[in-house]
């Protein structure tokens, strides 16, 4: 293999490469923030809430940790998404592109995920510091609020960006429906240039580089909001 | 009909019944608290002082029995009722339970924020003010895990009385704490005591309880099983169980018997 032709193959393939990134990080943020808005309520229901409720929640997790993302998307792709779509209701919504598609499928994959992350979060809490918001005057959703979430989501950081990088590597799978991501983009510039190694390899560097940054940011604000004292130990 | 009549009690339960995991762990007790009364409560561990407490403002709704503030029957299951009821009734705990987020000044102020509507500017002047008075003015900006035990049972007691709680309960306010640290929170009780603050205190600071206490009660396996003044319970040639138990816990904590006789 002559390094310096791969070399200059992967230098020209980087700019259309990279135009993959903006693809990828839209999947990601995408999916991590449908992921959040759905696992707190979903931790919180699973800690607090009636039995019918957390039955359904435990159902909507243990789906959603089972089925493999690739036959989600197919079944979101083809199936769920394009249905809706013919549906005067939501026409012109855009519902049948591979993007909602992908960004639905990984975001509801998280949310079971990220639900479990915060109910560890919110059940390492010391139980009383319900009862003394409680015993304040607090309703639970008072105190869920300000009391109990603010903590648990600072606890909740470090997993949560282990939840990033495995939310990164699947996001890769979208390109199976025709989401134009990194690795769709590799497939294709691999088989025009007959260079499917160095392109392999520019999109791994590429694929570490985001979970660098990720990780480095998410550590960032674990610092950033961190409180003076304030440990793992001290909470439980 | 006018709530203000000095002989109706601020605070009081009926006949309490509890049961936990098939224990009857209250059976038909009663208490009264009429304004301005230090009552103390005492007794072997599992006699049920906590729960009688955690009763009293529905923190654990009681089975059986009633719960009465200002003469007024509260229905716990209105959650308005119980949030007034709570307003009113200041609760603290053996082991703090502050808010391990929030710095102390934020620990008082946030339930005047959430609960009493204030502005953050008046509520952590508010704050300030009941952090100063239980002479932790200076500590306001610490977290808890910064403060001293003793400073964190302050702090909580500064919370408690920012709501302006019409009476207290006190659940083993210093059994957390080191010998050493014993002294400043008692200080701050006795200080509301003087004050004319209602309250009911589980406790085993016997020689400090029988010099504020206005009533003991005894309890053992869900029932109180005495009541009377201190003097009445440990004073010379009682033979009390109160007595007995008191001089059971003086010796091992170290008081003699005479400074747990009054
Ligand atoms: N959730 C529960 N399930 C079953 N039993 C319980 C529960 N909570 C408390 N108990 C029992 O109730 C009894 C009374 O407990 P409580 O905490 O009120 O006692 P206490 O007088 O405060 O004791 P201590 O001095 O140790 O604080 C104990 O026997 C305890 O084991
Ligand atoms: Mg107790």
């Amino acid at each position: 293999m002559d390094f310096s032709v791969a070399f200059s193959a992967a230098r020209e393939a980087l700019p259309y490469m990279l135009g993959g990134v903006v693809w990828t990080v839209g999947l990601i943020v995408g999916a991590m923030l449908l992921g959040l808005l759905l696992g707190v309520p979903l931790a919180v229901i699973q800690v607090y809430g009636p039995w019918p409720a957390r039955r359904l929640v435990g159902v909507h997790v243990w789906v959603f940790r089972g089925v493999p993302i690739l036959v989600q998307m197919y079944i979101f792709y083809f199936g769920l998404l394009s249905w809706l779509s013919q549906l005067p209701l939501f026409a012109g919504l855009g519902l049948d592109s591979p993007f909602v598609a992908a960004v639905l499928v990984l975001g509801l994959t998280s949310s079971a995920y990220q639900s479990q992350i915060f109910r560890g979060a919110i059940q390492s809490l010391h139980a009383g510091q319900l009862k003394a918001a409680r015993a304040l005057g607090m309703t639970d959703r008072a105190a869920i609020r300000s009391i109990i979430l603010p903590q648990a989501l600072r606890l909740a950081i470090p997993a949560w960006s282990n939840e990033y990088s495995i939310l990164l590597k699947d996001s890769a799978l979208a390109f199976s429906i025709g989401v134009v991501e990194i690795m769709a983009r590799m497939r294709s510039v691999a088989s025009a240039t007959h260079e499917p190694v160095s392109m392999t390899f520019l999109a791994g560097i590429i694929f570490f580089a985001l979970t660098w940054v990720g990780v480095k940011a998410l550590s960032l604000l674990e610092r950033k909001v961190r409180i003076a004292g304030y440990t793992r130990q001290g909470a439980a | 009909m006018s709530m203000t009549n000095v002989s109706v009690p601020v605070l009081e339960g009926r006949s309490l019944g509890k049961t936990l995991g098939g224990n009857r762990v209250l059976d038909g007790v009663s208490v009264s608290l009429p304004k301005g009364c230090v009552k103390v409560l005492i007794g072997p561990s599992g006699a049920g002082k906590s729960t009688l407490l955690q009763c009293l403002n529905f923190l654990m709704p009681p089975d059986s029995g009633s719960i009465w503030l200002a003469g007024r029957e509260v229905n716990g299951k209105s959650r308005r009722e119980l949030c007034s009821l709570r307003q009113q009734v200041g609760m603290i705990f053996q082991d703090f339970n502050l808010f391990d987020h929030l710095s102390a000044l934020e620990n008082v102020r946030v339930a005047l924020m959430k609960v009493k509507g204030l502005s953050r500017l008046d509520a952590g002047e508010r704050a300030l003010a009941e952090l100063a008075r239980v002479g932790l003015g200076d500590k306001a900006a610490l977290y808890p895990a910064n403060l001293s035990g003793g400073q964190k049972q302050r702090v909580a007691i500064a919370r408690a009385l920012a709501m302006d709680p019409k009476v207290m309960l006190l659940d083993e306010p210093t059994s957390a704490l080191d010998p050493e640290l014993i002294g400043e929170v008692l200080a701050v009780i006795r200080d509301l005591a003087q004050n004319g603050m209602t309250m009911i205190v589980a406790t085993h600071q016997i020689s400090f309880s029988a010099s504020l206490a206005d009533e003991f009660l005894f309890m053992d396996k869900g029932r109180v099983v005495e009541q009377g003044s201190p003097a009445e319970l440990l004073g010379r040639g009682s033979a009390s169980r109160t007595q007995a138990f008191c001089a059971k816990i003086s010796e091992l904590t170290g008081e003699t018997e005479a400074e747990c006789r009054v």
